[in-house]
């Protein structure tokens, strides 16, 4: 049962906004066409989570966001996102979907890394985007969501670093999304070309507790060969925000995508990581940690496919859940035929820290092939009582301790961010849904 | 008078509706090292376990009183800020939380707040401590008891029970699985920790912990019950001529707790 959602925006208004931005003429027409397709197509059907009442059609699509001129300016909240005794030489910071701030170092510039907005990207770099937009990775017309995605595409950033650049300082991207109706169709497309390395990371936040809108974001992560890209992320859309959330991976041969993802949203919540093992002896380790509390439902999707031979892909996924949260954490790993001697290692577990929530951890192994290996793990369940009384028993508080084994269980996505302060912030936000 | 007494008062355990220990009296005074012997399946570690307060155990009769204050009325924190420890046979893996955290925690937890130890001064006592026990120092930033050997969570029982410093401890097999070096260092801890303000409860099957830590009393356990208490001589004799002569003694055929009829 789906309602039908009629969208506010049609051709007219993507013609004059897509005008207004200057974008090239093949944009258009993808918006256009994904238009027309998004009529036609259905929603996504992610497995055991009805979102047919959900919100996709609430919200408003332009909103300004002004340019800041010092990093003082920002809100305390997004302060807490640098590292201030370390300011970052690589930051973009978008306000609702208007850059208030960008910095790029001469070293990297002068080595022809890119790393801007989307639309900034689409006037001088347009046939580099347009080489990979919604190619590799996504298409348009999966669903609704990723067509409806392509054509009210509103925000983003591009990144792309040369053969062999190897970038050792972090690229750090802050969505802000600041005003509490503006829906984000956010499009992040980062790609490394043969050889190079680079580290990315994203935080989205937003305040409209009361406010209802919609995030529609779709990312899209491509290593050529024999490239390592490292991508961290903190969620944070706030309660009235309705998330798809789409990141997916590519990786040719030789070629690493490694994931920490931090999915902390507060409203209703698809998010899919999938990364297609493409090329021989590619490699990706896939970590994600969640919490739900309130009402809210989510959906969470790891997912790593081998095409190449001798591919590893490595999913973690934990969750902890409260209040009368639902969850469902879908770990999956699939081999296509061909893929000899890869390896898929997949575990999935979720704390339940409340009778009422609700969490399944669905390990799923798809193998189309002979000669590989591949295992699985999935659990969910209390905090472990004996754990509990081991703690206690050198004198720390029940609540501490069931503190420390949840910040422990989060750990592994919150160790792996390359920025100090990003990590903490996480911490931060760990805390703060947890207790 | 110096140090804290535990007193053991006709303690009956249960566990899932199974009697385990059927009356043990006990008590142990600031100054003292107490060894509880016995075969397997006598109820020592059960002893150990129900005195901290481990959650399978149910305390069906008798009293555990530290100073004269109920420690069966306590939840587990209590106890440990009471002043008691338990080194575990089977020490729990805490994925995502380092040891150095844990320890840190711990120490805090039992100084209270307000006086919470500096950074420095913990880093300072946990390096001297991991030093006296031959510990390599990256132990400290992995996750507590993840992956580590028998041996190095038998000294990791021994270095918090170094930095907490207890008024009385209660070490359970703490030499089970240990080689001969491990062993040394192990008793050299706990007998640095010998004075007049520490007493210890020391649970073996095994004689040859008691060549390295001499106890004033040696307690039998068989059937549920302590069914022999003496002098270190007492542990000496079952060195050499093993537990049956107690057994023909008292008159037990199996010394083990029977199952329910």
């Amino acid at each position: 049962m789906t309602v039908e959602t009629k969208l506010p925006y049609d051709k007219e208004y993507i013609d004059q906004f897509s005008k207004e931005r200057n974008e090239p003429e093949w944009m258009r027409e993808l918006r256009f066409q994904a238009l027309e397709q998004a009529d036609a197509l259905e929603l996504p059907k992610p497995d055991k989570t009805k979102i047919g009442k959900w919100n996709f059609s609430q919200f408003k699509h332009t909103a300004p966001g002004d340019a800041i001129q010092s990093l003082s300016e920002l809100p305390s909240e997004l302060q807490e996102f640098l590292d201030q005794d370390n300011l970052p030489e690589n930051l973009l910071i978008q306000r609702n979907h208007s850059v208030a701030y960008s910095t790029l170092s001469k070293d990297l510039q002068g080595k022809g890394v890119i790393f801007t907005d989307i639309f900034t990207a689409l006037e001088k770099h347009g046939d580099l985007v347009k080489r990979y937009y919604m190619k590799d990775a996504v298409s348009i017309d999966e669903h609704r969501l990723t067509a409806l995605h392509a054509a009210l595409m509103n925000g983003g950033v591009f990144v792309y670093v040369p053969k062999n650049v190897e970038v050792e300082v972090p690229l750090q991207t802050i969505f802000w999304q600041e005003d509490p109706e503006l829906a984000l169709f956010n499009h992040v497309l980062v790609v490394a070309d043969e050889g190079s390395s680079l580290t990315y990371v994203e935080n989205y936040i937003s305040h409209n507790e009361q406010e209802a809108t919609v995030a529609n974001v779709v990312t899209e992560v491509i290593a050529q060969d024999n490239a390592k890209i490292s991508f961290g992320a903190v969620d944070n859309f706030a309660q009235g925000t309705t998330a798809y959330n789409n990141r997916r991976g590519v990786a040719y041969r030789d070629a690493t995508v490694d994931w920490a993802l931090g999915q902390m949203n507060d409203g209703n919540t698809v998010s899919e990581n999938i990364t297609h093992l493409v090329g021989e002896n590619s490699l990706s380790n896939a970590k994600t940690v969640s919490v739900g509390r309130g009402n809210q439902t989510q959906n969470f999707t790891a997912k790593i496919v081998h095409f190449g031979k001798n591919s590893e892909g490595y999913i973690l996924q934990h969750g902890v859940m409260k209040d009368k949260s639902t969850a469902i954490f879908n770990g999956i790993g699939k081999i296509e035929h061909g893929a000899s001697k890869s390896n898929a290692e997949q575990e999935s577990r979720v704390l339940m820290l409340s009778e009422k929530a609700r969490g399944d951890a669905n390990p799923i192994l798809l193998i189309d092939e002979d000669d590989v290996t591949a295992g699985h793990a999935a659990s969910v369940g209390r905090v472990d009582p004996v754990q509990l009384y081991y703690l206690m028993s050198r004198g720390i508080t029940q609540e501490e301790a069931e503190r420390l084994i949840i910040h422990g269980f989060l750990a592994p996505v919150v160790n792996q961010l390359p920025i100090e302060a990003v990590k903490n912030q996480l911490t931060q936000v760990i805390e703060r849904k947890v207790y | 008078m110096a140090g804290s007494t535990l007193e053991i008062k006709n303690l009956h355990v249960s566990i899932e509706d199974k009697e385990i220990l059927k009356g043990v009296d006990l008590t142990i005074k600031g100054g003292e090292f107490h060894a509880v012997m016995g075969p397997n399946g006598t109820g020592k570690s059960t002893l150990a376990s129900a005195i901290m307060g481990h959650p399978k155990y149910e305390i069906t009769e008798g009293s555990v009183l530290l100073d004269g204050e109920d420690v069966l009325e306590m939840e587990v924190d209590e106890r440990a800020r009471a002043g008691l420890f338990l080194a575990m046979q089977y020490p729990s893996e805490i994925s995502g939380v380092t040891t150095s955290d844990f320890l840190r925690s711990s120490m805090n937890a039992r100084r209270g707040e307000g006086n919470e130890i500096s950074l420095m001064n913990f880093i300072k006592e946990m390096d001297n401590v991991l030093d006296y026990l031959e510990i390599d120092k990256n132990m400290a930033q992995r996750y507590l008891n993840e992956g580590f050997s028998g041996g190095e969570k038998k000294r990791n029982e021994i270095l918090q029970l170094m930095l907490l410093k207890p008024e009385i401890a209660i070490l359970d097999e703490i030499d089970s699985g240990l080689d001969i070096d491990a062993l040394k260092v192990v008793s050299k801890g706990i007998n640095k920790l010998r004075d007049e303000n520490f007493g210890c409860l020391i649970i073996t099957h095994y004689q040859r912990l008691l060549n390295y830590i001499t106890p004033d009393k040696v307690h039998v356990m068989m059937q549920g019950r302590v069914v022999k208490s003496g002098g270190p001589e007492l542990a000496q004799r079952l060195e050499s001529e093993g537990y049956e002569w107690i057994k023909e003694e008292l008159g037990i055929e199996d010394e083990t707790i029977e199952q329910n009829a």
